[in-house]
């Protein structure tokens, strides 16, 4: 459904890669995480899948089209979301506002569901300007409301969980899922969350802004426990430099 | 009173009136008054001193609204209208008040409106003010209004003074004196583009005890304009104030954000805020991910912030 072929990327003026060279294809109905350590290029490759970021090489197709050339914008009209780590906040754009945007529904009535899908009360929210005023854990809600609402047919989540409770994550994880299977989408998580990852059909492990294994998570978390856990570990602790050593 | 199509234009933008209301109404064109209409409650009436009139508003009026348009249409007018409200004690009602100049000629048109209000003991008034301009002329359009309010015991007012796009100078004045327990709630929202400069100075004296003042300005500057605030809250008594200046600046545009707070009482509680930028990053990318362009992002961002 999306393919990435030969993704790199570089900040603008800096020489390092973080993404380096990815292959990736995602199918029509599955339900993938991505993993991997801090700092490892989970979210810049979703932003250059978005259309955030543009790939320094590379291509990158979706449902037989190349869309590497594509704007933000354009890429989502095609069937493309992404839901923000951090969302942004807005003076003077309401929650109401957001879900209109994201539904194309003017009608207020219609809009509220996705409010109660993620366990707001739409008649606290949907007036409220989506600003600073709203704790992380809401902003992150209403978010995740905007893209049930915007249902895309390819949607990233960065991060779902971050910044929201334990009863909400559940709800959460829940109202994804079954839309996901009901609607047979293709759906990304990224998260480091092992409910998560037992969640998905597929584990995508990224180290060093490269794939370094792709699987179901019987196959991949030993790998993260024993290989990239010890990288993390090492690497954030300065005793090794180079993730080879690691190995030794 | 028969209303042109440029007319009917200006009243929609600065009163969102699309013909003559029914309630009390004093439409002023071009110096005169054109077309006045009192109610049983709200009497206007004509100065005799000054080029103006005197909305009087009965005390007890509840839910009841005046509309004062103001229509400049020719090019090289030089309107100056006085303008005094008494607002009874314990009423509760809206004016519409407003300005628009259609200049399409080569001379400066201009309108300076001086507002004097008085909000009796307990009495609510909400005041709305719009500024507008339009025409391709090289003329300029210029509005200053001054406002004075006094806000007695008990009595509350909100102001809202609006501004987009079409005036190319302004300088705006409003000076405020709240006694026992009044409180004044002042919103101004103002977007200037090409070589427009609006300047607006704000004097909030908190007099009495437990009076309450919160001042808010939302601002976009745009191409090489100029804005300059200086909202200023001095309290000589146990109250309370809050003042807030918040800009989007864009292209080559200035913007000069002064807010001052000032105590003179050792129970005063005054807080200010102000922040100057250009439209956040992360804000674009959220919209555009949404669906929508760079130029309908930047317009639903400012559409957002100046509401």
């Amino acid at each position: 459904m999306l393919e990435l072929k030969g993704i790199t990327y570089k900040i603008p003026g800096e020489e390092k890669e973080i993404i380096k060279g990815v292959d990736l294809t995602f199918e029509q109905g599955k339900f993938y995480a991505i993993t991997g350590p801090n700092g490892s290029g989970k979210t810049s490759l979703a932003k250059v899948i978005m259309g955030i970021y543009k790939p320094t090489t590379g291509s990158i197709t979706f449902k037989g089209e190349d869309i590497t050339a594509l704007e933000i914008h354009e890429r989502s009209k095609k069937g493309i979301g992404y839901a923000f780590q951090y969302p942004p906040r807005f003076k003077g754009l309401r929650v109401l506002d957001l879900l209109q945007l994201s539904s194309g529904i003017d009608e207020r009535k219609a809009v509220r569901g996705y409010l109660r899908q993620v366990g707001l009360c739409p008649e606290d929210y949907m007036d409220r300007d989506a600003d600073a005023s709203l704790s992380g854990g809401e902003m992150k809600r209403i978010e995740i409301s905007t893209l049930l609402a915007k249902n895309p047919e390819f949607t990233i989540y960065d991060e779902p969980d971050a910044g929201v409770d334990l009863w909400s994550f559940d709800l959460l994880l829940n109202v994804i899922k079954q839309k996901h299977e009901k609607e047979g989408l293709t759906t990304v998580l990224i998260s480091h969350q092992e409910r998560i990852l037992s969640l998905v059909d597929e584990i995508i492990l990224i180290v060093g802004g490269k794939i370094q294994d792709i699987g179901t998570k019987d196959r991949i978390w030993p790998i993260i426990k024993d290989v990239v856990g010890c990288q993390w570990y090492k690497v954030c602790r300065g005793d090794i430099e180079d993730e080879a050593d690691c190995r030794r | 009173m028969k209303l042109t199509a440029v007319d009917k234009k200006i009243l929609q933008e600065v009163a969102s009136m699309h013909d003559v209301p029914q309630g009390a109404y004093n439409i002023r064109k071009d110096g005169e008054g054109v077309s006045r209409q009192s109610t049983e409650n709200i009497e206007i009436r004509v100065k005799t001193d000054n080029p103006g009139i005197d909305i009087i508003v009965k005390p007890g009026t509840k839910n009841e609204s005046v509309h004062i348009p103001v229509l400049v249409t020719k090019t090289g007018i030089n309107d100056l209208v006085y303008n005094t409200f008494e607002i009874g004690e314990g009423a509760d009602v809206t004016v519409v008040a407003g300005c628009g100049i259609h200049n399409s000629g080569s001379e400066e048109t201009r309108h300076d409106g001086i507002h004097t209000i008085y909000v009796r003991k307990g009495a609510r008034l909400r005041y709305v003010e719009k500024h507008y301009g339009e025409g391709g002329g090289a003329g300029g359009k210029i509005l200053n209004p001054k406002t004075v309010i006094e806000i007695e015991e008990g009595g509350m007012a909100e102001l809202e003074l609006v501004q987009i796009r079409g005036v190319d100078h302004t300088e705006r004045v409003t000076e405020a004196n709240l006694y026992k327990n009044a409180s004044l709630i002042m919103v101004e929202r103002l977007l200037t583009d090409g070589n427009q400069m609006a300047k607006s100075d704000v004097v909030v004296n908190l007099l009495g005890e437990d009076s309450f003042t919160q001042v808010t300005s939302r601002t976009v500057a745009q191409g090489d304009s100029e804005q300059i605030f200086y909202p200023r809250v001095i309290a000589h008594a146990r109250s309370r104030g809050y003042v807030e200046c918040d800009s989007i600046i864009m292209d080559r545009a200035k913007v000069r954000s002064v807010p001052e707070i000032a105590a003179y009482h050792a129970e005063a509680e005054l807080t200010h805020e102000a922040a100057i930028g250009k439209i956040a990053g992360e804000q674009m990318l959220k919209l555009m991910s949404l669906g929508l362009s760079e130029k309908e992002a930047v317009e639903k961002i400012l559409e957002g912030f100046l509401r």
